[in-house]
C-alpha cells in the first residue's frame, strides 16, 4: 500500500434536521486518483466542502500528514496541500493568469510600497503552464479563456501552492470530448509526479477511465469502495442505489386525458445542438429526472418563455402555440414554478396578497385600479387552500420559512387557470410536512386535469411521486420510464447516458 | 408604510417652528407662498424622478431637458408665432418623447441608466445652446402667451398654481403607484425584476413608462419654469435640478436600490428642501453654505432612516423566528408520519452534489 496522505475518519455532518453526513470514512495515498461518486446530494460536495476548510464536520477526524485536525479553516488547508478546482470556476475573469494564480498571496516589490511584483508573478507561472501543456501566457485575461483553459489555471494555482491533494468536483461537466481527454492527460501528469486527485464526477467513463479506486457515497454515507480491478459500470451504479424507497405514490383518479403538452424538437441555448421530445398528458404527473446540469431547468426555461427557442415546437392539446415570453406562456396556462424560488419565484418584501397577485393583478382591477377587495379575498383563498401559515396575508414573503414561501408561489399559479405546470425542484430546501403537502397538491392538480412535469433530483420523489419519468442526459431525453420498469436503477443508468438493459444482466 | 411619510412631516414642522421661532418672518404669508410656489416648481420634476429611482434607475437629464425644451417652447412662441396651446402640446410630447428614447436605450438596448441619462445630459444642455448659439432666450414686449403665462404663473385666491398642479399631479400619481396595476408593477419590477418576470410581467415596458412619465413632467416643469423667470438662458437653465429631485426622492423615502417610496414621501421630501434653502435666508445663514445645509440634511436624514429600518427588520425577523419555531414540532401531526420519516433523510439541504 503506497504512503498514505490523508484520512478522513468518522466525518460526520448535521444541518438542523438533516443528516448531510454520516460517519465518513476516506482516505487518500500519495499520487492516486481516488474517484468519488454518488446520486445528486448524495454528499459530494459536502464532504469535499469539509476537506477544503469551507465547512466544519460536526464530528471526525482529518487526519493529514501526522497531525490530526477536528475541523480545518480555508488557510489551513491550503497549508496542507489540499487545493479545490471548484465546479463554478472562481476565478476573477478581468485579472490576468498569473494574478488569478497568485490571488491573495501575490509577490511584492518596492519594500513599504508594497507594489505588486508582476514580473516575478509572470515568471512563476510561466513554467506551471509549460507543464500542464497549456497555449496561453501568464498575461492572458481570464476572460478570453475557454471553460477547459480556466481549469487549467486553477490547477495551476493549485501546482502553485505545492498542492498534494488536487479535488475536483465535475471538472468536465461543460468540457468537450477532446478537453476531457487533455484534462484526464494532465491528471495522469499529476499522478506521476506524485500529487493525488480526488476525481468527482457523475461521468462513470471518465472514472472508469482515470480513478485507480472508487469511493461511493450514498446519503452521507460511504456505502462501498471499489479497486481498480473491480470497476465496472454496473457495480458502480448498483452502489450508488440501493435505497428503500418510501411509498409516497398515489395513483391518479382517471388514466390521462388526451392532449396536454407536446415538446416536439425543442432546441435550447444551453445544448444547441439537441432536440428534446416530450410529451405530457392532462392528468398525469410526469418526472423529469437527470443528473444537475443534464438541461432539465434550460428546457423549463424555454417551455415558460424565458429562454429563447432555438428550434422545434411546443403544442397544448394538439395545437402549436408561440412562447416568446413568460407573459405569452402564461396567457396559454403554461406556469413554471422556478428552481430558485427567492430569485424568480417571489418579490420577498412584498406582501403574500400582493405575490399572490402578480401575474393576474389585472383579471382583480378595473380599469387598471386594484379591486383591493377582490384581492385580499383571491390571497385568503390560497393562503386557506394552501395552508400557508402567517397571521395575515399583508406578511411580507421574507419573514416565511421555505416551505411556506413555496406555497405562495404557487399560489400565485393556483389563483388562475392552469393547464400545463412545470415545478422545478418543488420540494428543494422545503421541510418534510409541507413536502408531502406539496406532493398531494400536484396530484389533486393532476386529477384535475392539468398536466404536470415534474423537475427532481430527489430520486425519492421522482419514483414515488410520478406516474411517468423521462430521463434526460446531456441535454436530450435518453429515455422514459412507465411505472412497472421505475427503478433507481433504470433511472440512473439513463441518467449517465447508458441505455436500458434487460433485467437479468442487470442482476451481478 | 406610512412610518417614513409621518416621521419625515414631523421632521418638516419641528424644522419650520423653530425656524418659525426664530424669526416669524419664515411664517409670514408671503414668505410661505413664495415657499408654496419653489415646492410646485419643483415638485412636478421630482415626482417622475421618484417613479425612475422605484424602478431601480436614475434620471439624470432632467436639468438639460429644461434648457432645450424651454428655448424650443420660447421659440416656438416668439420667433415662430406658434399659439400657445399648441406650442405647450409640442413641447410636452418633446418630453415625452426624449424620455421614450431613454427608456428605450435603457431596457431594449440594456444600457445602464445613469450613462444614458448621463449622456442624455451633456447632449440636452450642448444641443440647447448651440440652437440658441449660446444666446439667452426670452419673451419681447408682445404678450405671445399671455393666457398660458397666467396659467402657470398666477394664482388662484393667493396659491400659486404651480403649487395646485403640484397637488393635481400628485394626486393622480399617487393613483397610479398606490392603487393602480402599473404601480404596483413598477414596486415589484424595482425590487425583483426577474420574478416580475417570471410573472408575466412586461418588465421592459414597465421600466420605460417610468422614464416615459418623468420626461412629460419635466415637459410640464419647462414650461412653469419659462414663466418663472420668463427667460432661458440655455446654459445654465436648469443647471442641476436633477440633483434636487434626487435629493428630494431619497429624502422622501426613496430606495436608489429600486423598489421603495411614495409620492407623498416625495413632495414632503421637496418641501423639506425648499424650506432649508428658504431657512438659509431666512436665519442669516451665509448663502454658501446653502447647498452643505442641504447635503447635511440629506445625509443624516438617509442614515436615520437606514438605521431605523435595520431596526425593525432585526425585530420583525426576531418576531418571525418566535413563530415559526415552534411549528416545526407539535403542528404537524395531521401530516402522515410515514412520508414525515422518509424524506426527513434526505430533505435537500441545497446543495448539488
Amino acid at each position: 500500500m503506497a504512503e498514505m496522505l490523508l484520512e478522513l475518519s468518522g466525518i460526520s455532518k448535521t444541518y438542523p434536521g438533516v443528516r448531510a453526513l454520516d460517519d465518513v470514512n476516506l482516505r487518500v495515498c500519495r499520487g492516486e486518483v481516488l474517484g468519488l461518486i454518488g446520486e445528486n446530494g448524495a454528499g459530494k460536495s459536502t464532504l469535499m466542502r469539509v476537506l477544503a476548510g469551507v465547512i466544519a464536520p460536526s464530528a471526525g477526524v482529518i487526519r493529514i500528514g501526522g497531525n490530526e485536525h477536528a475541523r480545518m479553516t480555508v488557510t489551513e488547508a491550503t497549508q496542507c496541500g489540499i487545493a479545490f478546482v471548484h465546479q463554478e470556476l472562481n476565478l476573477f475573469e478581468n485579472l490576468d493568469v498569473a494574478a488569478n494564480v497568485f490571488i491573495g498571496r501575490e509577490k511584492l516589490a518596492g519594500g513599504p510600497l508594497k507594489l505588486v511584483d508582476n514580473a516575478e508573478m509572470h515568471a512563476r507561472v510561466m513554467p506551471l503552464l509549460e507543464r500542464l501543456g497549456a497555449d496561453f501566457t501568464p498575461s492572458t485575461l481570464v476572460e478570453n479563456l475557454s471553460i477547459a483553459e480556466r481549469q487549467m489555471v486553477e490547477i495551476a494555482k493549485a501546482l502553485s501552492i505545492d498542492a498534494r491533494v488536487i479535488i475536483m468536483d465535475e471538472p468536465t461537466s461543460s468540457l468537450t470530448i477532446s478537453e476531457t481527454e487533455r484534462l484526464l492527460g494532465v491528471i495522469a501528469d499529476l499522478k506521476t509526479h506524485g500529487i493525488s486527485v480526488i476525481y468527482i464526477s457523475h461521468r462513470l467513463c471518465e472514472i472508469m477511465t482515470c480513478a485507480d479506486r472508487v469511493v461511493v457515497l450514498r446519503d452521507g454515507r460511504t456505502v462501498g469502495e471499489l479497486a481498480r480491478d473491480e470497476l465496472s459500470h454496473a457495480a458502480m451504479i448498483r452502489l450508488m442505489i440501493g435505497r428503500d424507497l418510501k411509498a409516497l405514490y398515489t395513483p391518479p383518479a382517471q388514466a390521462p386525458q388526451p392532449g396536454g403538452c407536446d415538446i416536439d424538437g425543442v432546441v435550447t441555448s444551453a445544448f444547441p445542438d439537441r432536440q428534446i421530445n416530450l410529451s405530457v398528458r392532462r392528468g398525469e404527473i410526469l418526472g423529469l429526472a437527470g443528473l444537475v446540469g443534464a438541461g432539465r431547468t434550460s428546457l423549463a426555461r424555454a417551455v415558460f418563455g424565458v429562454d429563447p427557442l432555438l428550434g422545434g415546437e411546443i403544442r397544448i392539446d394538439n395545437a402549436p402555440v408561440g412562447v416568446a415570453t413568460p407573459r405569452d406562456a402564461i396567457r396559454l396556462g403554461i406556469y413554471l414554478v422556478p428552481e430558485d424560488r427567492k430569485k424568480s419565484g417571489l418579490v420577498l418584501e412584498l406582501p403574500i396578497r400582493e405575490n399572490v397577485t402578480l401575474a393576474s393583478l389585472l383579471d382583480h382591477a378595473r380599469m387598471w385600479l386594484v379591486n383591493g377587495t377582490a384581492e385580499r379575498k383571491i390571497a385568503k383563498d390560497q393562503a386557506r387552500r394552501l395552508s400557508i401559515k402567517a397571521p395575515s396575508v399583508d406578511m411580507e414573503a421574507v419573514t416565511l420559512s421555505g416551505g411556506n414561501q413555496q406555497k405562495v408561489v404557487l399560489g400565485k399559479w393556483l389563483s388562475m387557470q392552469p393547464r400545463v405546470m412545470f415545478f422545478d425542484e418543488p420540494t428543494r430546501g422545503i421541510d418534510v410536512g409541507a413536502k408531502s403537502e406539496i406532493y398531494a397538491l400536484m396530484r389533486s392538480l393532476a386529477d384535475q386535469g392539468v398536466a404536470i412535469v415534474m423537475i427532481s433530483s430527489d430520486m425519492e420523489e421522482v419514483i414515488g411521486v410520478s406516474d411517468r419519468v423521462a430521463v434526460m442526459h446531456e441535454g436530450s431525453v435518453s429515455g422514459v420510464l412507465e411505472r412497472d420498469q421505475f427503478s433507481e436503477y433504470n433511472v440512473l443508468r439513463l441518467a449517465v447516458g447508458q441505455a436500458l438493459e434487460p433485467m437479468e444482466a442487470a442482476a451481478p | 408604510m406610512m412610518k417614513k411619510e409621518l416621521g419625515l412631516f414631523l421632521l418638516l414642522a419641528v424644522i419650520s417652528a423653530i425656524t418659525g421661532a426664530i424669526n416669524p418672518a419664515f411664517l409670514s404669508f408671503v414668505n410661505l407662498l413664495n415657499m408654496a410656489n419653489l415646492i410646485g416648481l419643483f415638485g412636478v420634476f421630482a415626482l417622475g424622478e421618484g417613479l425612475v429611482i422605484i424602478t431601480g434607475g436614475i434620471d439624470l437629464s432632467l436639468g438639460s431637458m429644461f434648457a432645450l425644451l424651454g428655448v424650443i417652447f420660447i421659440d416656438l412662441l416668439t420667433t415662430y408665432q406658434v399659439p400657445w396651446p399648441l406650442a405647450l402640446l409640442l413641447v410636452l410630447m418633446g418630453g415625452l418623447a426624449l424620455g421614450g428614447i431613454q427608456g428605450f436605450l435603457i431596457t431594449r438596448l440594456k444600457m445602464q441608466p445613469f450613462i444614458v441619462t448621463l449622456c442624455g445630459l451633456l447632449i440636452y444642455r450642448g444641443a440647447a445652446r448651440y440652437y440658441t448659439s449660446d444666446s439667452t432666450r426670452g419673451f419681447g414686449y408682445g404678450d405671445e402667451a399671455s393666457t398660458l403665462s397666467n396659467i402657470a404663473s398666477g394664482n388662484v385666491a393667493g396659491i400659486p398654481n404651480t403649487f395646485i398642479f403640484l397637488i393635481i399631479l400628485a394626486l393622480i400619481l399617487g393613483v397610479l403607484l398606490h392603487r393602480s396595476v402599473y404601480g404596483r408593477w413598477l414596486y415589484a419590477v424595482g425590487k425583483n425584476e426577474e420574478a416580475a418576470r417570471f410573472s408575466g410581467i412586461n418588465t421592459n415596458v414597465v421600466i420605460a413608462t417610468a422614464y416615459v412619465i418623468s420626461g412629460g413632467l419635466a415637459g410640464v416643469s419647462t414650461v412653469m419654469f419659462v414663466f418663472y423667470t420668463n427667460s432661458v438662458s440655455p446654459s445654465s437653465f436648469g443647471n442641476f435640478y436633477e440633483l434636487y429631485a434626487i435629493a428630494a426622492a431619497v429624502l422622501g423615502g426613496c430606495s436608489l436600490r429600486g423598489g421603495e417610496g411614495s409620492i407623498l414621501g416625495i413632495v414632503l421630501g421637496t418641501a423639506l428642501l425648499q424650506v432649508l434653502q428658504n431657512l438659509v435666508n431666512i436665519l442669516g445663514i451665509p448663502n454658501s453654505l446653502n447647498f452643505a445645509v442641504m447635503g447635511t440634511v440629506i445625509l443624516i436624514g438617509v442614515l436615520a432612516d437606514q438605521q431605523l429600518q435595520a431596526r425593525r427588520r432585526r425585530k420583525a425577523a426576531l418576531a418571525g423566528l418566535a413563530r415559526t419555531a415552534p411549528k416545526a414540532t407539535p403542528g404537524q401531526g395531521k401530516q402522515s408520519t410515514s412520508t414525515l420519516s422518509a424524506a426527513a433523510v434526505r430533505t435537500g439541504t441545497g446543495e448539488q452534489t
